[in-house]
């Protein structure tokens, strides 16, 4: 079978056999512990820098942010970002308990489902999990409240992002995932898909010059909920539990 | 892939006539340099980096058979299938299998080099099965059927005329005069045409830029998304990886990750780097069903142990092309197979045979620059001259050059008529070229006249002003 034939030669190459026992279990013990490698100092700072630094990051990537005070503040400035482009009042938003949780009806204009993307989703609203200063980056583990096609169809990509799920590196949004998610599937840490994304899809295909939009979204807001001093940790466990719109059953809180 | 590489001399010889890809380098090659330069000066550890990133590949190969193994069990229990293939013919066949086994029509691509160096597109074709490329340049030399010349920017060699006149003849059904004098017009056309194929595929086919052991992820790295697009939309997701992909932990790629985007493009980050473990969970709104990973060696094991196992630590930056002078002169497609620079003149004479890719390691001047900047730290000139002693060893350089390193190494060994001859030969062409700077022609020179003046020797032999300077002291 191709599979001994290929682990033999490369143990051939090697001049040894199989890994004996004891190096086997120093190589399962360094997976076990995943020890951290050089992190670049850039990103070990004092809180309110570290938050500087990733919103600087974040438009360098041509991504754009306002910031709210709290998550009631978020239609409005949904409905800002909206009215600013010339987008219609309407948005395919993320199933996630924080985004259906919200008041939606202090913006009765707005209209949204909650569910995957659609091809035809001009905008969407997703919530970050976590994101990383040290590249202006957001991390997305797919789980049902958080479609992974809604952080690629639409033109423009809205995310709720809080202040205190900002991380220095990106070591350290990997720690956020391993500790608070479960996967139902596996046991482990890993969803079916983690996005990092950090600005704008983009392309330099043609002539090396950048041009935003490839494939993917060609604008991407943050909406950053200022939330320092009351962390809301994601719980561990089935993610499903926390969700409200099952497949099927479109959610549709703010009509 | 057709492998042109014995015919590098001509190829390099029309790139160097054909006047749009002159421009096209002219233009890239400077750009490429300034934005690695500036994302390596604002990153204080980058060299450290590099030697962290050198020592995990040497660990990572050192135990690659645990890793693999690891990996794989990983991706099973993540709901994955792995499919462990020898050679390119097992990798086609178990392709060929999945997608007829999905009934597939149509498939679609995220940009992969393994995928060039199988030949997947033909096969596919071949079957009945129609892949579509959705990377942007990759689409483009799609629709003109022709190779990437760079293994990040596969169209670079392109100028917008080139996509314009491309466009009208492929897109026919779109109105003859629309606007297409645009960079963003010409996006956003692929762009519309592209959206219909990703949501009508039936599987999507990636590559993987790491394995990672302690979770079985795969991992993609993309600036356009349609990587992701690819492996969402459709049912199934194929990813291809060679073996050497392999990294133990997210920790490891990490660092991997930093060098990476700024050792290609100058970005701290990709836009996309995604992490696909198996296949959509229980109440997932999205995602495939189906997940594989077609594992294949490809003539990479024989590669550990030998003298070009530090090759297997590339991670496919292109830093070492964009910084290359030759390749910065001839382009991608003179080197006449899948990975074009440095790095495909020491990895094609392993995968296809120095019988066929002995021109490669020779296209070098040695300057260092690829080593100097490899993020991995592989020690390409090296390994290139590795190849050039093969070459030789086994027979195959030309039978002129052979006699003239044999008459060379009779001399070398001689280090008295060594010095005498090249008094006698530089004072002779000193003689021959009095009152002008270089010679045009010469005789039995015409392999260096031909390409180049030579110039006249000026002053003593080396040795000569050597003993000179040593006197005055």
């Amino acid at each position: 079978m191709s599979r001994e034939a290929i682990l033999d030669s490369i143990r051939r190459g090697l001049r040894r056999g199989p890994l004996p026992e004891d190096q086997a279990a120093m190589l399962r013990g360094r997976l076990a512990r995943h020890p951290r490698q050089l992190i670049p100092a850039r990103s070990r700072l004092p809180r309110p820098e570290q938050l500087a630094l990733f919103l600087r990051n974040l438009e360098k990537e041509f991504g754009s942010f306002e910031r709210v005070p709290d998550l009631a503040a978020v239609p409005e400035a949904v409905a800002d970002y909206l009215a600013a482009h010339n987008l219609p009042p309407q948005f395919g938003m993320a199933p996630h308990p924080v985004l259906l949780g919200i008041d939606w009806s202090a913006r009765p204009l707005l209209r949204f489902e909650a569910r995957r993307a659609m091809p035809t989703d001009e905008v969407t609203v997703q919530h970050a999990f976590a994101a990383i200063a040290e590249t202006g980056t957001l991390m997305f583990p797919a789980d049902p409240t958080r479609p992974t096609t809604l952080n690629l169809l639409p033109e423009h990509a809205i995310v709720v992002l809080h202040a205190s799920r900002v991380v220095g590196a990106l070591e350290e949004a990997w720690d956020l995932l391993r500790a608070e998610r479960r996967d139902p599937m596996t046991g482990g840490f890993m969803p079916r898909n983690v996005m990092l994304v950090t600005g704008p899809s983009r392309s330099a295909d043609i002539e090396s010059t950048l041009e935003l939009g490839a494939h993917g979204p060609r604008r991407l807001h943050v909406v950053l909920v200022d939330d320092e001093g009351d962390a809301p940790a994601e719980a561990p466990g089935d993610p499903r539990a926390e969700a409200v719109a099952q497949p099927g059953e479109p959610a549709v809180p703010g009509d | 892939m057709l492998v042109t590489s014995p015919q590098f001399k001509r190829n390099a010889a029309r790139a160097l006539a054909d006047a749009g890809l002159q421009k096209a380098l002219g233009t890239t090659t400077p750009q490429m340099h300034a934005k690695r330069a500036a994302a390596r000066a604002a990153l204080p550890e980058f060299e450290r980096l590099r030697d962290v990133a050198r020592d995990i590949k040497n660990h990572t190969l050192a135990n690659l058979d645990f890793y693999l193994e690891t990996f794989a069990a990983n991706v099973e229990k993540a709901g994955g299938r792995v499919h462990w293939c020898s050679t390119a013919d097992e990798a086609r066949e178990a392709v060929l299998r999945i997608c007829r086994e999905a009934g597939a029509r149509t498939v679609t691509k995220g940009k992969s080099m393994i995928s060039e160096e199988l030949g997947i597109n033909e096969h596919l074709e071949r079957h009945g099965i129609t892949p579509v490329e959705t990377d942007l340049g990759e689409y483009i030399l799609q629709l003109r059927d022709e190779p990437p010349s760079h293994i990040i920017g596969p169209a670079f060699h392109l100028n917008r005329e080139d996509w314009e006149e491309s466009f009208r003849r492929s897109h026919t059904d779109l109105p003859a005069d629309r606007p297409l004098g645009e960079r963003r017009q010409l996006m956003d056309e692929a762009r519309t045409r592209l959206r219909a194929r990703f949501l009508a595929a039936d599987v999507g086919i990636t590559g993987a830029n790491f394995l990672i052991a302690e979770t079985g992820s795969t991992v993609i790295v993309t600036n356009e998304g349609n990587g992701d697009l690819t492996q969402t939309l459709p049912r199934v997701h194929v990813a291809l990886a060679s073996i050497e992909k392999a990294v133990p932990t997210l920790e490891d790629a990490c660092t991997l990750l930093r060098l990476l985007a700024r050792s290609a493009t100058g970005q701290d980050m990709s836009v996309y780097t995604t992490f696909s473990t198996g296949v959509r969970r229980e109440g997932d709104l999205d995602g495939p069903e189906e997940y594989h990973v077609v594992l294949i060696d490809g003539g990479r094991s024989n590669m550990i142990g030998s003298e070009f196992q530090d090759m297997l630590r590339c991670i496919r930056c292109a830093a070492c092309m964009n910084h290359c002078p030759v390749y910065g002169a001839v382009g991608g497609h003179s080197y006449g197979w899948v990975y074009p620079g440095p790095m495909g003149s020491v990895l094609t004479p392993t995968l296809v045979g120095v019988d066929k890719a002995g021109h490669l390691p020779n296209a070098s001047t040695f300057c260092g620059r690829c080593e100097s900047v490899c993020p991995v730290r592989i020690p390409l000139p090296g390994l290139m001259r590795h190849w050039r002693e093969r070459e030789f060893e086994r027979h195959l350089t030309p039978a002129t050059v052979r006699r003239g390193l044999g008459l060379w190494a009779w001399f070398a060994r001689r280090p008295a008529m060594y010095r005498a001859a090249t008094r006698l030969a530089a004072g002779t062409l000193r003689l021959l070229g009095r009152g002008r700077g270089a010679f045009r022609a010469l005789p039995l020179a015409g392999g260096w006249t031909g390409g180049r003046d030579l110039p006249v020797p000026e002053g003593g032999t080396f040795m000569a002003e050597y003993r000179k300077r040593q006197r005055g002291r």
